[in-house]
């Protein structure tokens, strides 16, 4: 199990190397900087001398194979360089906004995985009778509803039926748990219900085909209570495939935070990135694909580990 | 020996057979073509002009004159989001499109030379895939600015169709790796047909059913997408009128006195995305009833 752990680690570093190579060139292969964008930004007119200088700052004069290795290096050793547009030290930006981000997709993702599991269960084992058609066309819905314009909607909701909108500035949980709570919860609802309805189909279509297997029959057979086939037999085979979309659907569930920290006003990690983009601060752009892509990657990781956990097959091939 | 003695031979109509075997799949089409024909025929139906501008009807509740009232440019909401369904149906459709065959040629090539060049393809597909679809979209917006080719925001449908490639990829490559040990592949390569013309010609049609699936699923993805993107800032420019660019902005401010504002375009963007994904997953059942995405 260890060797496997330390080779699954190991192979993460050429993916993640690719990553880094991939989002370098393309962010360079087009003319249109940040210093442009800065400098030009009021339409005035900028000389190209005052424009070098600023490149020569910021070291983008450099060949790009140099600017390469230097951020990778910077990279290695956690120097993830400064913001083009701020100037201040770019793991200080991502470090002040990481939590809320982080909270409110662990709470999303926590809530999901709560409603999904038993939600596709009850929808399998009834399954076309009434109550598998309603949960149906829920998470249907929830694959066509986008996160943001849930979020308007739960705002709406609040402010018209309660009289009454979350408070606007962040509370760290530890500071005053109701405060952060009454905060972050929406999002995490907003964002949260595409994840559930991901999970819930998953769990309903891996049970459903789990039921139909001889060793459920046997189970039956000889006289196991039907609540107890489907505790320990159905659902620990009917759970690993829904591990893996609980685990791959994270990263989208981030993404899906991009969008909807707008709705909420939340100054997280996907605000910043969209201030990236619209900024073209490329130092920022790549730090932050980085640590997206970090965090797809250690969770595809943590599902082939939890595979191992779960299933005794996958732990001894 | 005569030909009225036979009962006359009639194909059976694929179009209700469809509707027979996929009722739900069947109601999704039905939607996707209403908002295709408002879409090719907005200027006929739309009852006002998108981008009109009427300080005397700002904000205006819906009501017999503006069936899902005005915004906070007296804009009519109903005709906006009529003019919308040509905005995401045409980045929808050529995005999903782009990415779906640039997509499926090379999971078909992949799966085709297989080796050292599928395997480096399928390496760089995973690397590809580590990126969140709309990570890799942001990026791709920061890379290629703005550039509208005849109306089309070109930048917006590379940045959504890139994504979906390798996706696209790697359901095609499972499928033609089938394909590929069949003898009519060895018989095509031993009448000394190029690979390129084995590719296109013998493999590619033979993948022809997941490929149509993953276009309408893409479809679907496609127009959240854009509506993401656009109610961001970063995708359809004001005034052009796009669901999600409909509510960003002043519907943000607005939407305690003017809930209509947000109602109608988040409704339109949800129905779209429903329609497509009913009608990519009854396609999925009745093409193929082994293939899941």
């Amino acid at each position: 199990m260890l060797r496997y752990l330390a080779r699954r680690v190991a192979l993460m570093v050429p993916t993640l190397f690719g990553v880094a190579l991939l989002t370098f060139i393309m962010l360079r292969v087009v003319p249109g900087d940040v210093v442009e964008v800065k400098l030009r930004a009021d339409g005035g007119y900028v000389t190209t001398e005052i424009l070098e200088r600023e490149r020569a700052r910021l070291g983008l004069d450099k060949p790009l194979p140099v600017q390469f290795v230097d951020w990778m290096t910077g990279l290695v050793t956690l120097d993830l360089g400064n913001s083009m547009w701020t100037g201040r030290p770019v793991a200080e930006e991502i470090g002040v906004r990481i939590g809320l981000t982080f909270q409110v997709a662990l709470m999303a993702a926590f809530i999901s995985v709560l409603i999904a599991i038993p939600l596709g269960t009850i929808s399998a084992l009834y399954r076309d009778t009434w109550v598998d058609y309603v949960v149906r066309i829920f998470t249907i819905a929830g694959l066509a509803v986008p996160s943001f314009w849930l979020g308007m909607l739960l705002l709406l909701l609040l402010l018209t039926v309660f009289h009454w909108s979350p408070p606007v500035t962040y509370t760290p949980f530890y500071e005053n748990p109701l405060q952060n709570m009454a905060q972050l919860i929406w999002p995490a609802l907003a964002v949260g219900y595409r994840y559930a309805a991901v999970v819930a189909r998953m769990v309903r279509s891996s049970i459903i085909e789990v039921m139909r297997e001889d060793y459920i029959r046997t189970a039956r057979a000889k006289g196991v209570f039907e609540r107890l086939v489907v505790a320990r037999h159905a659902m620990r085979n009917a759970l690993l495939p829904a591990v893996t979309v609980i685990g791959l659907e994270f990263a989208f569930l981030l993404g899906g935070l991009v969008v909807t920290e707008q709705v909420f006003n939340l100054n997280g990690i996907g605000r910043l990135f969209v201030e990236a983009v619209s900024r073209n601060d490329f130092v920022l752009i790549q730090a932050l694909v980085m640590l997206l892509a970090a965090v797809f990657v250690t969770m595809n990781l943590i599902v082939d580990v939890l595979y191992g956990v779960l299933d005794p097959r996958v732990r001894n091939a | 020996m005569s030909a009225t003695a036979l009962p006359a031979f009639r194909a059976p109509n694929p179009i209700l057979a469809f509707i027979r075997a996929q009722p739900l799949g069947a109601a999704g089409l039905v939607v996707i073509l209403v908002m295709g024909t408002a879409a090719v025929f907005a200027e006929v139906i739309a009852p006002f002009n998108p981008e009109a501008i009427d300080f005397m009807s700002m904000l205006a509740a819906p009501s017999a004159d503006h069936f899902f009232g005005t915004d906070a440019f007296g804009r009519d909401i109903l005709t906006r989001i009529i003019y919308g369904a040509r905005t995401a149906l045409t980045i929808g459709f050529l995005s999903s499109f782009i990415g779906c065959t640039a997509g499926g040629l090379l999971g078909v090539a992949s799966a085709y030379f297989g080796g050292r060049a599928d395997l480096l393809i399928m390496r760089l597909v995973d690397i590809v895939l580590s990126f969140p679809i709309i990570v890799l979209a942001l990026v791709v917006v920061a890379v290629l600015g703005k550039t509208a080719v005849l109306g089309i925001d070109l930048n917006l449908v590379f940045a959504i169709a890139i994504p979906i490639i390798p996706r696209a990829c790697r359901v095609v490559r499972s499928a033609a790796l089938s394909v590929r040990q069949m003898p009519y592949i060895d018989a095509a390569r031993a009448g000394g047909y190029s690979s390129t013309h084995i590719i296109l010609r013998h493999m590619a049609p033979n993948v022809l059913a997941p490929y149509l699936i993953l276009l309408t699923a893409y479809v679907a993805q496609a127009i959240l997408l854009e509506a993401s993107l656009s109610f961001l800032g970063l995708g359809v420019q004001e005034p052009k009128p796009a669901w999600g660019l409909m509510l960003a902005g002043d519907s943000a401010n607005f939407y305690q006195e003017a809930p209509w504002m947000i109602l109608f375009p988040g409704l339109a963007i949800s129905l779209a995305v429903f329609a497509f994904n009913l009608f990519g997953d009854s396609l999925r059942d009745w093409l193929d009833p082994k293939f899941r995405t």
